[in-house]
């Protein structure tokens, strides 16, 4: 029964081009746009490689401290992370790197831009980077403070052509150091694993920062599980009030709020701006949620309206067919499957013109190292955005049509 | 075969009644023809919905085949209207987005049969009508005449007992129409279908076994 109400529907999509056009291009443009969005949502916030582990990881992205004078909102420091973050309840491992910083190189008169990292040797196993040729550099490097480094793709190529680099110096500020691993990009809008060098924390030019508890730093706790989430941040919490503000080098500090989030949180509190304590992921999947609700709303409304005005058109059908033995439900189960079968449509030809749309952002390099194709969970977002279109939009004026009297319909096109 | 007591339909609408039948008491055997006669808002096209069960009436009963059909829920008439009834039509009601062979098909949906069966029951009710050749065409591509015999031919492809027809040639020229009522007899005598034939020509009544007369929906005698 499906299979021949599916070639009906290809059947009358096929004999009323312009129908199929315009409703084809309505649906094709809304699902383009959110499938999009729904991609650049997913390989900003999902868990992917290197951070493959993202599900299970807490990071301390942010610190608040505030007095009656001053506020400060920046990354934490070192030290507020080397007092806290060390041997919590349920974590499996740690790791504390620096932000990423543009950094000059001077490689024959050429001047080479890049951002480096400072990281400890943990970062390496919390991060699954894909590396090319070479391995990471180790704890023991950082404790030793080795000048070694790993450097991304687009370095090697800039530093020594296409050629290995495993073993080669490289220059980075005005410090050279060895190479031992060459990982292929990351795009710039994954703060965690984006740089173009990685190099020791303890290489670092001063050790100023190992007493700052303000700035500059990022932490990251990776859990057993996500169950052991509560015990973390209570201890990471008892930790932090612990703290002497007075020791802060920032003078006069009352309150100072740090609180371990998932990615999803720290991405919310950054979008919507919400004070720390309070941030929730929920409310920035709401707002999308309601913003692509927002956004299919319109064509929704007038895919049924393109419908429910069909109905007259479609009367004499609609009489026949009662009169030939299809009852209410049949023909429900027909209307639906028809606009399902057009909205489908629309959810292939928007997912390729998605696809279309994602290789030019990736190409075109307006995001450094972007990597935007189209996944099997982006896929199955435009499937089910198709579907959930489909079915809210057909089931309406299906039962409508269903409802019709059949002497009423088969009247509706001779009078 | 069909079976109307006292039938009596009404049409309410804001300011006025219509008393479109009123104490009609028909009995039709099996593998009669019989046409209906009346003058134009005598109730003719009332009574073919009604047996259809198209319609219901307002009071009195209807069966078809010894079933009563009354209050029947919607999924079972759709079931009697499949197996017994095939319907024609004054204006033939073919579906303009479907080629001539799936317009053929449409009761046969409706019924749990594989989609070569349905093709070559099909095939046979278009041959039956002389329209083999026209399988793949549209309606809009076809004269009245054959639109007409297409719809014959879907109300006869799922076999069902009861063919009735509403001025099936009243669109047509008279030489169309007695070719449409040729294949409406020669279906008669080979298949022994019961058909009730509402039309306003006298010369094609003629040419069945009873006619019921209809005026103001009463039956004349
Ligand atoms: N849906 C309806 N609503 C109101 N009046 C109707 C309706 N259908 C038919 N009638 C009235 O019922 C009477 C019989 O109509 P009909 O059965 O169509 O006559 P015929 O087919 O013999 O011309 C007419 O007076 C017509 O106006
Ligand atoms: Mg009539």
């Amino acid at each position: 029964m499906l299979r021949n109400y599916i070639k009906m529907s290809l059947k009358v999509l096929r004999r009323r081009p312009f129908f199929t056009f315009i409703s084809l291009f309505a649906i094709g443009f809304t699902l383009t746009v959110l499938t999009t969005s729904a991609a650049l949502i997913d390989h900003t916030l999902a868990p992917m490689p290197p951070e493959t582990m993202l599900d299970r990881t807490l990071g301390i992205y942010y610190a608040s401290a505030k007095g009656e004078t001053i506020r400060v909102n920046s990354h934490p420091g070192y030290k507020l992370l080397d007092r806290c973050l060390y041997d919590l309840p349920g974590a499996e491992m740690v790791t504390v790197f620096s932000s990423a910083s543009p950094v000059n190189s001077f490689l024959d008169g050429r001047k080479i831009e890049s951002h480096l990292k400072r990281t400890d040797g943990t970062y390496w196993q919390v991060m699954h980077f894909d590396f090319l040729e070479g391995h990471p550099y180790a704890e023991d490097d950082d404790r030793n403070a080795n000048f070694v480094a790993v450097i991304n793709a687009r370095t090697r190529r800039e530093f020594f052509g296409n050629a290995a680099a495993v073993g080669k110096t490289i220059e980075a500020d005005g410090q050279h150091f060895r190479v031992t691993g060459v990982v292929a990009d990351v795009p710039s809008y994954r703060d965690n694993p984006f740089a173009d060098i990685w190099v020791p924390l303890g290489t670092a030019k001063n050790h100023n920062y190992r007493s700052e508890y303000l700035g500059g730093f990022t932490g990251l706790i990776l859990a057993k599980n996500q169950s052991a989430f509560p015990d973390i941040r209570r201890e990471f919490q008892t930790r932090i009030s612990q703290i002497d503000l007075a020791d802060l080098e920032v003078p006069g500090i009352a309150v100072l709020s740090v609180r371990p989030e998932t990615y999803a949180e720290a991405a919310s509190r950054r979008i919507l701006g919400t004070p720390i304590e309070t941030t929730r992921s929920g409310y920035l999947i709401a707002l999308f949620a309601g913003l692509m609700v927002l956004f299919m709303l319109l064509p929704t409304i007038s895919l049924i309206n393109i419908n429910v005005s069909r109905i007259l058109e479609r009367a004499s059908e609609i009489g026949v067919r009662k009169a030939f033995g299809a009852s209410k439900f049949t023909l429900v189960a027909q209307f639906v499957t028809e606009n399902v079968i057009l909205t489908l449509l629309g959810g292939t030809l928007a997912f390729i013109a998605s696809w279309g749309i994602l290789a030019i952002f990736t190409h075109v390099g307006v995001v450094p190292y972007a990597q935007f194709s189209p996944n099997l969970r982006i896929f199955a977002a435009a499937l089910a955005l198709a579907l959930f279109f489909g079915v809210f939009s057909g089931v309406y004026p299906a039962w409508k049509m269903s409802r019709m009297h059949p002497v009423d319909a088969l009247r509706g096109t001779t009078l | 075969m069909i079976s109307l007591k006292n039938v009596e339909k009404v049409y309410r609408t804001e300011e006025i009644e219509t008393l479109a039948l009123s104490g009609i008491n028909l009995e039709i055997e099996e593998g009669e023809f019989v046409s209906v006669m009346g003058p134009s808002g005598s109730g003719k096209s009332t009574l073919f919905n009604v047996i259809g069960l198209l319609d219901e009436p307002s009071k009195g009963s209807v069966l078809l085949a010894g079933e009563s059909i009354q209050g029947l829920p919607d999924r079972e008439q759709a079931r009697i209207r499949n197996r017994q009834v095939g319907f024609i039509f004054q204006t033939f009601h073919l579906i303009s987005d479907l080629d001539v062979i799936d317009n053929v098909e449409i009761p046969l949906l409706y019924r749990h049969l594989s989609s070569s069966e349905r093709r070559s029951r099909a095939l046979r009710a278009l041959e039956r009508v002389g329209l083999a050749s026209r399988v793949r065409h549209f309606p809009s591509q076809l004269s009245g005449g054959q639109q007409q015999r297409v719809a014959i031919a879907r109300a006869i492809v799922g076999q069902p007992r009861i063919l009735l027809a509403d001025e099936p040639t009243g669109n047509l020229d008279s030489q169309m129409g007695e070719e449409i009522m040729k294949i409406l007899m020669g279906l008669n005598e080979d298949e022994k279908a019961t058909i009730v034939m509402v039309t306003h020509d006298a010369r094609l009544a003629e040419k069945t076994e009873r006619i019921v007369r209809l005026f103001d929906g009463r039956q004349v005698n």
